[in-house]
Formats: structure tokens, sequence, C-alpha cells
């Protein structure tokens, strides 16, 4: 036990002084306890009835007094630890478990950064990563350690509320959000007409002209006028700026509120004190201002779509399960969260998927465009796979769930894209201290100008150092830059491309070299009929009906394809596979054999009268009958159709397209030469892969992997950037630091040039950050900016930049087709 | 001019009520959906089935 809690006059939890009539007590591990108010004897006992006595053990100081409202909270947060309700929003692994959380009452960048810092010092709480821009955090915790409930609580303790995030209370919560910055705008606004057309006539009047009785009316009534607006609608400025300054990170909150409170605390002493001059008008103005930049900055990207919450939002609350089946026919509705892997579901026409699944009984066809962006309908037969959050467009299905809760598609891809958003790549990094160091020289800076100006020209201070503290805008540090990678990662997801690190975005920008890591990421993967040699009488249509008689029953990839071509199969009866060679069936009382040339030889017995194309890129299928020949089937892995497109686009942008396979050199330097690749290297091993990617590396390259994510994860970690081609469901596995999760590889030169604008949009903003702050601030310590053109050049300012960092959110619907035509 | 002292507390009192609307009718809820009421007006309900 620590000195501090020992002392026995002060209150056991907060450490203030006891009262001398009334007597609170709590037992705690056996020694009653004092404690100073019905408030922190709540709170001492919920704590040691849920069993989380520790906390007094390793708390450092006294705990703060719990406001009224919380004191509630903990019988609440407790609740959160049950396993059921932790099945909707807590991802599990072994003895880990990660959750993501909706927080309220988040302002600025320091108020991430406090909690993030307070949560790393809570034993077992492994990770905490906050993105400033949703407002979303995403937590890891050791579930030996520490319960989730505690972890709410800490967040709570230092004034900010955490829940489990839930599309429905974000809304209300970003309704009521809204419903204030309404009203402390409309405030703002009504404040600063006011007090600017008292101020007019003082303005345009010549010194002396106004009645000193009269000037000393429109000052009060100013005054009158700005303090409910600096004490309402400006709140949130010394909030902002009180939080910085007591966890010494200093914010641009700290400049403003310094600014506001000057020009407010000296207008009113010269008002009471009927010298000198106001500057009511300049604050107002200021408020209303930077108000308007932000409640714009939120409206912006609220319509900017949220692909969290689009994504989020998708699951359906309630599902139809079948009770007992296929012994019975009859479903309940139950809670989506409740779902068991194995679970039998019916899924109706339009409805949604709620848990990844395999379908089971029906035929119908899927829209899975708001998971995986692509947009035309997916056909579905037995066994197909389905992905949740997809809408049954045809049929009815039935469909054995697979990858319930947290498992399914749309929940990985929720929590790839927040990890991805709470990582803060380097530039974030940068740019978050940086804007902490700003603040501080701007203070240090205000602070010489202000005693250079004193000895000087003492009446002339003021206003210089009013005008001073509100013409700096490290908005473009602190602001725009979360808000540009933001906006940038939701757009690239609604094209089909999933960041699931940090620094996806950044490095993607700078790629010079893209690598192919198997043949199979540009071919469709199944074989296709390149061509049919005829060697008897019998025509193409009647040889491939032959053949896909004898293949009938084949689970072959060759013999699907032959199915699939034949119009007309025929009965073939008799049939016998021979493993590796082929297959023998009898149509017509005619013996038939499909398969190798050697075997179709021992039945034929005479060579056949063509010689099949022996190339390393097809595979031949010979058929034939007692009385002879009857065909070659050429098959050949198909390029997909946008391969060749997609490698001309990235020609055209510069990059260099390379090709590395495990596949026979043969058939790698025919797809490279079919999808127009020049730099192939086929029959590789995963260590050649590796110093393959090394070489391009030591010779200045940046390289980008596309793979399929799963295998070959030395060559994809090798990269300066991974891509992984994530075919629906199994999104989850991949190490990669991007998903394509359409698996359509067109996509890939338009996100190239998203990340690449991402990035000159970062620095276009820092850049005028840096040109517009040189200018201003000697501008304003030389004394030539008055404090109301002050408030306008930094609230253009810092609309400058957010507008800019939110164009990015403007997706040009054919950017991709255009990319791809070039 | 003296009447000065009548109009600008007549203004602050004025300025005051309608920030006192307004702040009613952001917790209202006017605020919430701009475009709706705009073409609900044009939606007859007491039109004839077709």
């Amino acid at each position: 036990m620590n000195a501090a809690s020992q002392a026995s006059e002060a209150c056991f939890h907060c450490g203030l002084p006891l009262p001398t009539k009334i007597d609170y007590r709590v037992t705690i591990e056996g020694k009653e306890r004092p404690m100073c108010c019905p408030g922190c004897a709540a709170v001492a006992e919920t704590i040691i009835g849920a069993g989380l006595t520790d906390y007094y053990r390793d708390r450092e100081t006294f705990s703060p007094k719990p406001d009224e409202e919380l004191v509630g909270l903990p019988n609440e947060l407790a609740a959160y630890d049950l396993p059921e309700l932790q099945n909707t929003f807590v991802h599990r692994t072994e003895n880990t478990a990660e959750a993501a959380l909706m927080l309220e009452g988040i302002r600025c960048a320091a108020c991430v950064w406090l909690i993030e810092r307070h949560l790393k010092q809570l034993p077992g709480a492994l990770e905490a990563n906050i993105n400033y821009a949703t407002r979303r955090m995403r937590i890891r915790w050791d579930t030996e350690q520490i319960k989730l409930s505690r972890i709410l609580e800490a967040i709570a303790k230092i004034g900010y509320r955490a829940s489990p995030f839930d599309p429905a209370k974000a809304e209300t919560a970003r309704r009521l959000e809204r419903r204030q910055a309404i009203k402390r705008l409309a405030l703002a606004a009504l404040g600063m007409m006011q007090v600017m057309m008292l101020a007019v006539p003082v303005y345009l009047a010549p010194d002396g002209d106004i009645e000193p009785d009269h000037l000393q009316l429109l000052h009060w009534a100013s005054l009158l006028i700005t303090a409910p607006v600096l004490l309402i609608s400006a709140r949130e400025f010394f909030v902002g700026a009180w939080r910085g300054i007591v966890n010494r990170r200093l914010g641009m909150d700290v400049p403003i509120a310094l600014g506001i409170s000057a020009a407010f605390a000296a207008s009113t002493w010269n008002t009471i004190t009927a010298r000198g001059e106001v500057f009511f008008d300049s604050a107002t103005m200021f408020v209303f201002l930077l108000l308007t930049a932000r409640f714009l900055e939120q409206e912006a990207r609220a319509r900017s779509g949220d692909a969290l919450e689009r994504l989020t939002g998708v699951l359906p609350e309630h599902c139809q399960r079948f009770d007992e089946y296929p012994t019975s026919r009859s479903t309940h509705t139950v809670a989506s969260a409740w779902l068991n892997n194995g679970d039998y579901l019916f899924i109706g026409t339009g409805e949604r998927f709620p848990a990844d699944g395999i379908v089971v009984e029906g035929t119908s066809e899927t829209d899975e465009s708001l998971v995986t962006g692509e947009s035309r309908p997916v056909a579905k037969h037995e066994d197909d796979e389905i992905i949740a959050g997809s809408i049954n467009v045809g049929s009815p299905l039935v469909i054995r769930a697979t990858a319930v809760g947290m498992q399914n598609t749309v929940a990985q891809i929720t929590r790839l894209l927040d990890r991805a958003l709470g990582e803060k790549p380097q530039i974030a990094q940068l740019a978050d201290r940086a804007a902490s160091w700003f603040v501080i020289g701007l203070l240090i800076v205000t602070a010489f100008t202000a005693i250079y100006w004193w000895q000087t020209d003492p009446a002339r201070m003021l206003p210089i150092v009013i005008a001073l503290l509100v013409i700096t805008c490290p908005c473009a540090l602190g602001l725009a830059t979360p808000a540009a990678l933001t906006t940038a990662a939701h757009r690239l997801v609604r094209m089909g491309l999933l960041p699931s690190r940090g620094h996806a975005i950044e490095t993607l920008a700078q790629v010079t070299d893209i690598v192919f890591d198997k043949t199979g990421t540009l071919t469709l993967g199944t074989p296709a009929i390149a061509q049919v040699t005829l060697l008897g009488k019998v025509n193409e249509a009647e040889v491939i009906a032959i053949a896909s008689g004898l293949e009938a029953s084949s689970k072959h990839p060759l013999g699907k394809t032959l199915r699939a071509a034949a119009a007309q199969p025929r009965e073939a009866i008799e049939l016998t596979t021979y493993p590796g060679a082929g297959i023998q069936g009898t149509i017509d009382k005619t013996i038939y054999r499909i398969g190798t040339l050697a075997f179709v030889r021992d039945l034929v017995c005479t060579d056949p009268p063509a010689e099949p194309q022996t190339d390393a890129s097809c595979t031949v299928v010979a058929l034939g009958n007692e009385q002879g020949w009857l065909a070659f089937f050429h098959f050949t892995d198909m390029l997909r159709p946008e391969s060749r497109e997609v490698v001309a686009a990235l020609q055209a942008m510069n990059k260099t397209v390379h090709i590395l396979s495990g596949d026979s050199p043969g058939m790698v330097s025919h797809i490279a030469a079919e999808a127009g690749i020049t730099h192939n290297n086929g029959g590789a091993t995963p260590e050649q892969k590796l110093d393959y990617i090394r070489a391009l590396q030591a010779k200045g390259a940046v390289v980008a992997m596309v793979g399929d994510g799963i295998n070959d994860a030395p060559s994809l970690g090798g990269a300066e950037v991974s891509i992984a081609m994530g075919s629906g469901t199994d999104i989850a596995q991949s190490a990669a630091d991007m998903v394509l999760i359409s698996g359509n590889l067109g996509i890939i030169p338009p996100a190239l040039k998203v990340a690449k604008t991402t990035r000159s949009v970062i620095r276009q903003n820092l850049r005028w950050a840096l040109a517009y702050n040189l200018v201003a601030i000697p501008l304003a310590a030389l004394g030539l900016v008055t404090p109301w053109v002050a408030s306008v050049g930094m609230s253009l300012s810092s609309l400058i930049v957010v507008a800019n960092a939110l164009r990015l959110a403007r997706s040009n619907k054919n950017s991709t087709v255009e990319r791809v035509k070039k | 001019m003296d009447i000065l002292y009548l109009l600008i507390p007549l203004s602050l009192v004025l300025a005051l009520l309608i920030g006192a609307a307004f702040w009613w009718a952001v917790d209202n809820g006017q605020f919430e959906d701009l475009e709706g009421p705009a073409h609900r007006i044009l939606q007859d309900d007491d039109r004839p089935m077709r």
C-alpha cells in the first residue's frame, strides 16, 4: 500500500479531507476505510464488488472524485464482461481479446493521446489505438490480467465514455453532437452579428465623435453579448486547451483559447475602467469562423461516407434459423449475435446474410457489392461460399453458417481497417509531434513579442498579442493529415482494396516496382479449352459431348471445364477411373478412353495421325475409341480478362511490372508474354523470390508484391507493401498490408493513383501551413495585422487545408475504366 | 440620442428571443432533415387512387 492512501484523515478514495459530522466507511480487504462522500463510497464499493481491489494497490495517487453522473456507471460496465454480450463485439484469440469501441467526448488530438497513454499504463492492456477522425478505438487486452469493464472504467475515469461500437448508438451520438454543434454555431453567429452592429459605428465615426457615455453603452452591450458566446460556443476550445495543459501536450486549442481569453479579459477591463479599445468584435468573429470551419469539416466527413459504419451497418440483426435441419423445416427468428457455427439458416430473397456460410440448398445470385466492391451479382450453387453482408438477390437459400459473430468477413474487414486507421503512419506521427512543438514555439515567440511591445508601445501590446495568438494555424498538422489519410482509406475500401496496415497508403504512393508473386494472380486459375484438334471424322460438338459424358462424375478441373463446354453430354456407362491416366467408359456399346496420350494409345493401338502441341503453357488431353483417335483437347490457364490492361496501365504509370513464380519457366514466360510483362522469373523457390525482391530493393526500388497472401509469406513480408488477393472469406488469414477484397486487379492502378494523390495532398497542406505561418507570424508580431484580420486569416487557412484533404473523398467513378483503357 | 438607451437594450432582448427560438428549433429536430419537407409538401395524400 502506498503512502498516499495511508493518510487516515483523508478520504481513502479521492484523498479529500473527511467531513466532520458524517461518517462513510467501506470495508476494503478486511479494513474499514473512510470515505468523504456517498459518491466515493459507491465507486469504491463497485470496484470491490467487481473484484478489482487491486486497483487500490496499483494506483499511484488518489482517484479523482467521481462525477455524479459517473457514479452509477461501473455496474452498467460490468455487464460488458458477460460472454454473451461480448460475442457481438469482441474478437478472441487464445488469451487475448480485441474489441472495437466507440468513444464519446473526444475533442482534439490530445484527447487521443491521453486515452492511449492512460490505457497503456493499465496492466494487461496490450494495445490501444484510437482513430481521431472516426472516434473509434481498437483495444487488445490480456484476458487473464484484466477485464473489459475495467478498461471501460479507466476510460470513464479520465472523462470519456467508451461503449461497444453499435451503428445505431453511433448515429444517435452523432445526431446529438450535430445538434450541439449547430446550437453553438448559431449562438456564435448571432453574437457576432450583434457585436458587429455595435462595433461598426465606433469604427466609422471619427475619434471623439461619439459621446463617451454612448461609447460606454456600446461597450457594455457588446460585453453582454460576447460573454454567452464565450461561455457556450467557445467552451470546447477552453476544454481542449485545459486538457492539453494538464497533460503537458499543447494542441492548437491552446493558442486559440489564450487569444480569445486575452481579447475578452482586456476588453472587459477597458469597458469597466472606461478606457482604451475593446476587441469584442474580433473575439466573437473568431469563435464564429472557427466553429464554422469545424462544422463544415464534420459535415463533409459525415457525408463522404464512413466505410466502417457502412460495413458494420450491413449485417442484419435477426435471421431465420432452422431448429432441426434437415429433419424439420421449422424456423425461428434469432438474433444474429446468438448464432453458432454449423447453424442452418434460411435466407429469403432480398435478405442479407448474417454470417459467412456455405450453400446447402438452392441456387441463387448474391450481391456482394457492399463488401467487396464488385457490382455484378455472383452466382451461388450448392457448396459455394457466401460472404456475410451480401444480399440474396435470387431465390431463397439454405446455408450452413461457417463464421459467425466476430469471425465473419465483414467483421474481419472492419477489424483490419480499424487497425490500419489506428496505426499512425510515420507522416502522421511526425505531424503530431510537430504540432506540439509548433505551439510551444509560438508561445515563446508571443512572450518575446509581448515584452518588446510593452517596452516600446504599451497601448499596442494587447492587439498585437491577440492577433499573433489568433493568426497562427497548425491545422495542417493536427487536423488535415489524419483527415486526408482516413478519407483515402475509406475511398480505397469503397473501391475494393482494403488497407490493413497504417503505413500501406503512404508506402503505396512511392512504389516503383510491382511484382506479381504467382501466375495465379494474373490468370483465372481454371483451365479453359484453348483448342480442339480433330483427329477423326467426328465434329467438334460431338467430340466435346462424348468427352463430357466420360467426365460426367470427374472431380478433375479439366473434367469440370469439359462438362461446362458441352451443350448435351452423351450418356456413358461402365465408367472406370485410372488415376493419373484417364477415364474409360462405354457409349453406345463402344469403348472410349479420355486422358493422357499413352493411356489412349493403349486402347487405339496406333499412333495418332497428328502430333499434339507440346507447349509448356498448355495441357493436352486425348480422346479415342476402339476404332481410332478422335481428338486432342488443348487446355490452357487463361489470363484474367483485365490482366493485360492492368499491366499496360501500370507500365503507363512508369512502374516496372515483374512476375515471379514457382511454376515452370516455360509456362511463366508464356503468361508473361500474354500479359505484356518483360521481367519474368519462373521456377523460383520462396528464397529465390525473396532474393529477387532484395536485389530490386538494393537498386533503390520500392516494391509492391501482389500475391495470394497466404503462401509465400516471406516474399510478401520482404516487399515494402504487399497486396493479397482476398477471395472473399480468407481475408483474415492474410498477413498482407492490403487486401484486394474484390479480387479484381483492375483496382490496382486507380488505387496507386489515390495513394499518390493522398501523399501529394498531405504535402501540399504541410507546405501551405509552413508558408502561411512564415508570412503571418512575422506580420502579426510586427503589428501589421489587426485582430479581426488575423481571425479571418486563420479560419481561411484551416478551411483551405481541410477542404484540400476532403477532396480525396470525391471519387471519380470513371477513373477505373479510364485508367485501364489507356 | 438618448433613445439609444432604450434601443440597444431592446435589441439585446430581441437577440435573446431569436437565440431562444433557434435553440428550441434545433432541439425540436427542425434542422435534422433539410431536404425532405420540401418534397413532402408536393406529395398529396388525398389524391384519388388510380
